[in-house]
């Protein structure tokens, strides 16, 4: 294949990817173990019809019409999962700064604090990235892009989004703003702790207009003064990477006197204030691996952190495992399954919960009528490390179970045939 | 194992030999001929806990040979495994545990570990894994750096880890020896060091020195990596032959100052320290395995070798083990190609030697779980790997590649004692290691708080609750 044909097929690729569910075909999945994860819970022997790329009907004898027909014979469908929060299509080589645009440090040279709120990950996105293939093989329908907060940044992150992994570039719902407080973020804000309130007070201050945007102490600019209202007032989700019971405190007090919708991430030892989380209703999404001591903020953490925080009634959902390693949040669900948490609220945290965390409920993370046919149909229990996906559709469509590990694997899997491996397969 | 050029490694057995003064049992003094690269001045002190004898019963057994047992028993006393097999009598005294049920597999061993010398938690004072300060260091010792009070030994002990290698990191070309373990909660390393496991050296290739070094002196590329390695065997070699010269003369080791770099690299020229090198891409395996060739030594293993599945063949040839993780890949470059049938390629070549290994504190967990995604991408791929020989992945192959298999590893009569219970099959996640034992002593059981060891690190935290649960 020359330059210029390579180029035209890729360019007809992407048409294709990009295209979604204008290509949709209508399809009915009959006969399968259906895990709603909605009130309905999981039915036995049901179908689901797919018409539009949207689901239409969920029930048992559904009529195909001029649907496609795929018999599950029994076997497991689920909602497309959630890929946790992630930077799929933000990152390509986490070694590689060139690939990776998940935080910005533009005070890097200057020693003073960046905060730019107005900052939004989702603008960086990439829906050719040769991680969404491998991650939606896997499953995974869709991720929360976070904006990383770092040195030469704050500990305002920025914005992230939620976006789908079907190869469209937009990011779909409301954006969410990354915050990170805590051991790991104190380095960001002198050295303590306890300045990380005084920074954010400060900002709401500022949003709110009580410091005059000339004032030598202001940190925003306006486009950030402007974005971070957005937040105030409960009409925007804050995120909060956090890890110890008393930071969480420290959160829950805060988001109450300046009115702010929060999320844990991380959230360690939240189950000690598994009450008040409950109380708030605040989501937690968890990292049900975390059972050392990491640092002096997770002390207390235990694998039983998902199950203790869902039996007080704290919306749970995943963490995640990172962008390359996304398919994890399975093994995530089910460690935590295996520890005590339903295995219906260990589907509800790569499912529903996140998606009506991020304000995404209405379109996608159940099977319901009218919501978007993300579905996956499996070859065994979903939580379980033993299975796999068998047909991922997003939109309506089934993708391609492809990915660029899968080519290498099938490169390296046989024998060459006379001609070294980097020819296509076949030539002779 | 085949050593690379025999003959020669044999003449630096015959001459490389320093004379060293040991007592034996009785407290005579004795002349021995032992290489001073196998001096250990920080022996092991290990000691089996005591236990009365054990009979497991009824259990789905995976010997770690490449056999399944169903409904079997077996016998562990005096800290070995006696007996395996069905209808097993229990000697007077003797613990019974029915494992109707349940399974039963050799103790998991993780060959690429950095507990303790990581530890929880990851404190800069506790920094102790890399001496990146120049990048040959084959002097340095990581035991040396061993925190046992690293909780991260009692976590992985609850998913079932009875030995471990822990290594030095990846910053160097030569980072220094490692040292095995039984994974018994102690006061001391020595405590913890298993009796008579040979040293690994660990070797690094491609980015980490390129990474660390590039603006420090260097290596900076490649190349130079590779002629890190070569100026340093070069060095040993000659060291090798000073050692002999002086022997000749008759002179014993008093003309050749004890070299410590020299000697760990000695030592694995010589076969008697295994040789792991962490090396990520299939063309950087194949320059170390001229490497090896060039200056005769062995290469035991191949650590994270993301790109194993693409030379399979050859590494079997070679005889070299690939420790492996199940799936990661893309954090770096040479890690680009990470596929998930990378253990189960290297496994399906006659005499191929694939491990699951965690380098991880949380990976080290459940090492079983790494091995259960292998084998369901390998069933996707049209590769069907039952348990019995999956198991050898995390029990006897890391044994072989540690030079450690003819004392653990597999359920065979005569080796040490060290089994789990699991609460079914262990290739699910929903997997639980109920009973760990550690040369034939209950060390672990999930369901008896007082067999449920806690580091000191955690005594006295506010939480009780945390940690191993």
């Amino acid at each position: 294949m020359n330059r210029t044909t390579m180029t035209k097929a890729l360019v007809a690729a992407c048409a294709l990817a990009l295209s979604g569910s204008v290509f949709a075909q209508d399809v009915l999945i009959r006969h399968a173990k259906v895990h709603t994860a909605t009130s309905r819970g999981t039915l036995d022997n049901a179908d689901v019809l797919v018409r539009n790329g949207r689901i239409s009907a969920v029930g048992t004898g559904l009529a195909a019409g001029n649907a496609a027909v795929v018999e599950a014979n029994g076997r497991e469908l689920t909602p497309a999962l959630f890929g946790g929060i992630t930077d799929i299509g933000l990152e390509e080589v986490s070694g590689e700064k060139t690939t990776v645009d998940s935080s910005q440090s533009l005070g890097a040279e200057t020693h003073e604090m960046a905060v730019h709120p107005e900052f939004d990950v989702t603008l960086a996105f990439n829906p050719a990235s040769v991680l969404i293939p491998v991650a939606r093989v896997e499953g995974l329908g869709w991720t929360m892009l976070s904006a990383g907060p770092t040195e030469g940044g704050s500990i305002i992150g920025g914005q992230g989004g939620v976006v789908r992994l079907d190869g469209s570039m937009d990011p779909v719902g409301p954006r969410a703003l990354f915050v990170s407080i805590g051991s790991g973020a104190a380095s960001m804000t002198g050295n303590s702790r306890a300045a990380q309130w005084m920074v954010l007070d400060q900002l709401v201050d500022e949003a709110r207009g009580r410091i005059s945007p000339d004032s030598k102490f202001a940190l925003l600019t306006p486009a950030g003064r402007k974005s971070f209202a957005q937040f105030l007032d409960r009409r925007g989700l804050m995120v909060f990477n956090v890890n110890r019971a008393s930071d969480i405190v420290q959160l829950l007090r805060w988001s109450k006197r300046q009115n702010v919708r929060v999320a844990v991430a991380g959230g360690a030892e939240a189950w000690e204030v598994a009450d008040q989380l409950a109380a708030a209703k605040v989501p937690v999404f968890v990292d049900t691996l975390a059972d050392l001591p990491q640092d002096f903020d997770q002390i207390g953490a235990t694998l039983e952190n998902a199950a203790r925080l869902r039996t007080a009634g704290v919306p749970v959902g995943i963490l995640g495992a990172g962008s390359h390693h996304a398919r994890k949040v399975r093994q995530m669900a089910g460690i935590a399954v295996a520890n005590g948490l339903p295995w219906e609220d260990g589907l509800a945290s790569l499912t529903r919960v996140p998606a009506e965390a991020f304000g995404v409920a209405n379109d996608f993370g159940t099977i319901a009528p009218g919501q978007r046919a993300d579905l996956v149909l499996w070859d065994g229990d979903p939580l379980d490390v033993t299975s796999l996906a068998q047909q991922v559709w997003l939109g309506g469509q089934a993708v391609p179970m492809r990915s660029r590990q899968t080519e290498l694997r099938d490169r390296y899997m046989h024998a060459p045939n006379g001609l070294p491996r980097a020819y296509p397969a076949g030539s002779e | 194992m085949i050593k690379p050029i025999a003959a020669a490694v044999a003449a630096v057995l015959l001459v490389g030999c320093a004379t060293g003064q040991v007592k034996d049992e009785k407290g005579a003094s004795t002349t021995t001929t032992k290489p001073s690269w196998l001096d250990d001045p920080y022996p092991s002190t290990y000691q089996r806990v005591p236990s009365p004898p054990v009979l497991i019963t009824g259990a789905t057994v995976l010997t770690g040979t490449g056999t399944r047992l169903d409904n079997a028993d077996v016998l562990l006393q005096d800290g070995k495994i006696v007996a395996v097999g069905t209808g097993l009598e229990a000697p007077a005294g003797a613990t019974r545990v029915d494992a109707h049920g349940k399974w039963v597999t050799p103790g998991i061993i993780d060959i690429h570990s950095h507990l303790g010398v990581y530890p929880s938690p990851g404190m800069s004072a506790h920094s102790d894994g890399n001496e990146a300060t120049a990048p040959v260091t084959p002097n340095v010792w990581a035991e040396h750096s061993i925190w046992p009070q690293d909780p991260g030994f009692l976590t992985a002990l609850a998913g079932g880890i009875t030995s471990l290698q822990v290594l030095p990191g990846s910053a160097n070309l030569i980072g220094g020896r490692g040292v095995t373990l039984k994974n018994v909660p102690s006061t001391t390393y020595q405590a913890m060091k298993f009796p008579g496991a040979p040293w690994g050296l660990k070797m690094a290739c491609g980015e980490n020195p390129k990474r660390v070094y590039g603006n420090k002196g260097g290596p900076a590329t490649r190349m130079a990596n590779v002629a890190g390695y070569r100026a340093a065997f070069i060095e040993a070699a000659d060291y090798m032959k000073k050692l002999k010269k002086a022997e000749g003369d008759g002179k014993g080791d008093g003309d050749t100052k004890r070299d410590l770099k020299n000697d760990t690299l000695a030592g694995a020229i010589n076969g008697d320290i295994r040789v792991h090198i962490h090396c990520y891409r299939a063309d950087e395996m194949t320059t170390m395995l001229d490497l090896a060739k060039e200056f005769g030594f062995k290469i035991s293993a191949f650590h994270h070798g993301v790109e194993a599945y693409k030379i399979a063949d050859r590494l079997a040839a070679d005889g070299v083990c690939g420790a492996l993780w199940a799936d990661w890949w893309g954090f770096k470059m040479e890690a680009f190609d990470g596929i998930q049938e990378n253990i189960a390629l290297v496994d399906r070549v006659p005499n191929g030697c694939a491990i699951v290994h965690s380098d991880s504190e949380e990976g080290i967990q459940r090492l079983n779980q790494e091995a259960a995604k292998a084998i369901a991408s390998a069933h996707r791929a049209g590769m069907d790997i039952p348990p019995e020989r999956a198991i050898r992945w995390l029990t006897s192959n890391p044994a072989k590649a540690m030079g450690i298999l003819d004392m653990t590893g597999t359920l065979e009569p005569g080796k040490m004692g060290d089994v789990v219970v699991w609460n079914g099959n262990p290739f699910t996640v929903y997997a639980k290691a109920e009973q760990v034992y550690i040369d034939g002593a209950r060390l672990y059981d999930r369901n008896d708080p007082s067999r449920q060891p806690k580091s000191d690190f955690m005594l006295g935290q506010r939480t009780s609750t945390g940690g191993v649960q």
